[in-house]
């Protein structure tokens, strides 16, 4: 069985964006750019499910521009066989990746996709369910353990009153919540295989795909200013300003 | 126009998420309508009839709905669909996971987690962890939207009229099949409804630290409690207590951080707090940047110092 894992390249996340001074978008000029964390997560339960001998082959596919091959790359060092870049120049909205990635799904006919359940820019968490729309497959949202026997993936998910646990037919779809696991570190070796590794480049209209967006962003604000208060003495001072100040208790 | 509401609803009664839901769907204007996906859920639906706003419920009453399992959910909301200018669903576990289906299965764009209906084709929506706000316009013929509870009042749940009407139910879409939940029990509020929240965060150092600390100050304050996600990271607590960009989006009238130093992720589930406060050691802890009132201190002294005074 192929796994499919595709991957996002997104400001680091440790960085704090600025937002431009003309309210057009945010300021990504000479920012650190990473491979997603939930992707990252999604990367490394395909390599051990590989290590486990469930999958035979772990692709990533990525999509967007040229600069994506290092976030396959990076993929590729952690353990994916090869890699996919649907290179585009054109703002890439989810409805649009799910239609390219479904167009890889049927050249690849992978058992399982696994993706991040969502990227933290554009924080959308649509992609994985949109995509399992479109092939028509089950999904199992913010996983936190996959377990694969036969043709039956096992997965717990993280939900709001605590946890659920479904069982999907493959092929499906499963999208990474944090805690599915700790993704290794490429190590230096890795990262030099991973530059011979195989990565093949397609357009998106070379799949047949419109990636028009849908959504225009007018304008992009900064979201309105936490003034930080003061710094209480002690508990008698917190209390007393919690009750006659704020009124909160 | 009419806007449809996708009910989060446990067969019996409506989750609170969707009472906010109902109100956004108010502000964009024109007729609301509820769906309600469940099995036995006649009880669910009654209460969606009685919610303010709402003309009409859809009750889609069928086992392929007992377990409110997203392949079958999203193939009800597109059989009803046609009539529909804007669907909505909270976003919320539940939400997040039929939603984008629903838009997937109608080729139309989806508009995550809105926090501010601008007209009927434009919503604001935070990026970047709150960092940034957009505001979006969307071309598509059919709105398909989730919405962000804390940023919309919640709709009365009485002084609605509205009617019930069964549709049709799918077939159950044999893709998924529910095995078992865990689900914690609690005796507090929920958190993302709560007035008040008490969060602690890795400087408790145990998840037995965490409960001898923190539950005597919540059970004083009925408060419900949360986490950051170093906390749940290091097994303190279960994965639902926690609040930040991936976790729970939370805004209670007060908000009390123990151990928390405020990384941008957890800031991004707690800022719209009316009152934050904060203990921590570290006076450098950015937490203190957003806390009306700072407590710099050993949180082992403080905290019970604060449940004996209150």
């Amino acid at each position: 069985m192929k796994i499919l894992v595709p991957v996002k390249r997104v400001v680091d996340y440790n960085v704090k964006v600025r937002v431009k001074a003309d309210n057009t978008g945010v300021d990504i000029a000479n920012v650190k750019m990473s491979m997603n964390p939930f992707c990252e997560i999604a990367v490394e339960e395909a390599v051990r499910l590989r290590e486990k001998s469930v999958a035979t082959e772990v692709i990533a596919v990525s999509a967007g521009v040229v600069q994506c091959q290092e976030t396959l790359r990076n993929a590729m060092a952690i353990g994916a066989d090869r890699g996919i870049l649907i290179e585009t120049d054109v703002e890439l909205q989810p409805l649009a990746v799910a239609k390219l990635l479904k167009a890889i799904v049927d050249k690849e006919q992978p058992g399982l996709v696994i993706l991040g359940k969502q990227a933290i820019d554009d924080d959308a968490n649509q992609t994985g369910q949109m995509l399992a729309a479109l092939l028509g497959w089950g999904q199992a949202t913010f996983a936190s353990k996959v377990e694969v026997a036969g043709d039956v993936a096992t997965v717990t998910r993280e939900i709001d009153g605590g946890a659920e646990t479904v069982a999907i037919k493959l092929p499906a779809i499963i999208t990474t919540d944090l805690r599915l696991n700790e993704p290794r570190y490429a190590t230096l070796p890795n990262i030099m295989k991973a530059k011979k590794k195989q990565l093949d480049i397609f357009k998106p209209a070379d799949l047949g795909v419109d990636v028009t967006p849908r959504l225009t962003t007018l304008r992009v604000d900064e979201p309105p200013k936490r003034q930080g208060g003061v710094k209480v003495a002690d508990v008698a001072a917190l209390i007393d300003k919690l009750k006659n100040e704020a009124k909160v208790i | 126009m009419a806007n449809l509401v996708i009910a989060e609803h446990d067969h019996g009664s409506l989750k609170a998420a969707t009472l906010n839901v109902i109100s956004a769907a108010s502000a964009i204007g024109g007729d609301v309508h509820v769906l309600v996906a469940g099995h036995n859920a006649s009880a669910a639906a009654a209460a969606a009839a009685q919610v303010a706003g709402v003309s009409k419920v859809l009750l889609a009453d069928s086992a392929a709905h007992a377990n409110l399992l997203p392949e079958s959910a999203a193939a009800q909301v597109v059989a009803v669909a046609a009539a529909y200018s804007h669907i909505l669903a909270p976003a919320t576990a539940y939400g997040k996971g039929v939603a984008p289906r629903v838009a997937a299965l109608l080729d139309k764009a989806q508009i995550s987690d809105i926090i501010k209906v601008v007209d009927a084709d434009t919503f604001v929506r935070p990026i970047y962890a709150g960092n940034a706000y957009a505001t979006v316009k969307s071309s598509d013929s059919v709105k398909v939207v989730t919405v962000r509870g804390t940023a919309f009042a919640a709709a009365a749940t009485s002084g609605g009229s509205g009617t019930v009407e069964n549709v049709m139910a799918v077939a159950d879409s044999g893709l998924s099949t529910f095995v078992s939940a865990e689900i914690t029990k609690s005796e507090r509020p929920e958190l993302t409804a709560a007035k008040i929240i008490v969060s602690g965060g890795r400087g408790l150092g145990s998840g037995e630290k965490y409960r001898e600390v923190l539950t005597p100050l919540a059970d004083k304050l009925n408060a419900a409690m949360g986490a950051s996600r170093a906390a749940v990271d290091a097994g303190f607590v279960p994965n639902d207590y926690q609040v930040g960009q991936t976790g729970k989006i939370v805004a209670p009238d007060l908000y009390i951080a123990v151990g928390i130093s405020g990384a941008i992720q957890h800031l991004a589930g707690m800022k719209d707090s009316k009152v934050i406060v904060a203990i921590n050691k570290d006076p450098d802890a950015p937490i203190f940047g957003v806390a009306d009132y700072g407590l710099v201190g050993d949180l082992f002294e403080a905290v019970p110092q604060l449940v004996a005074a209150l």
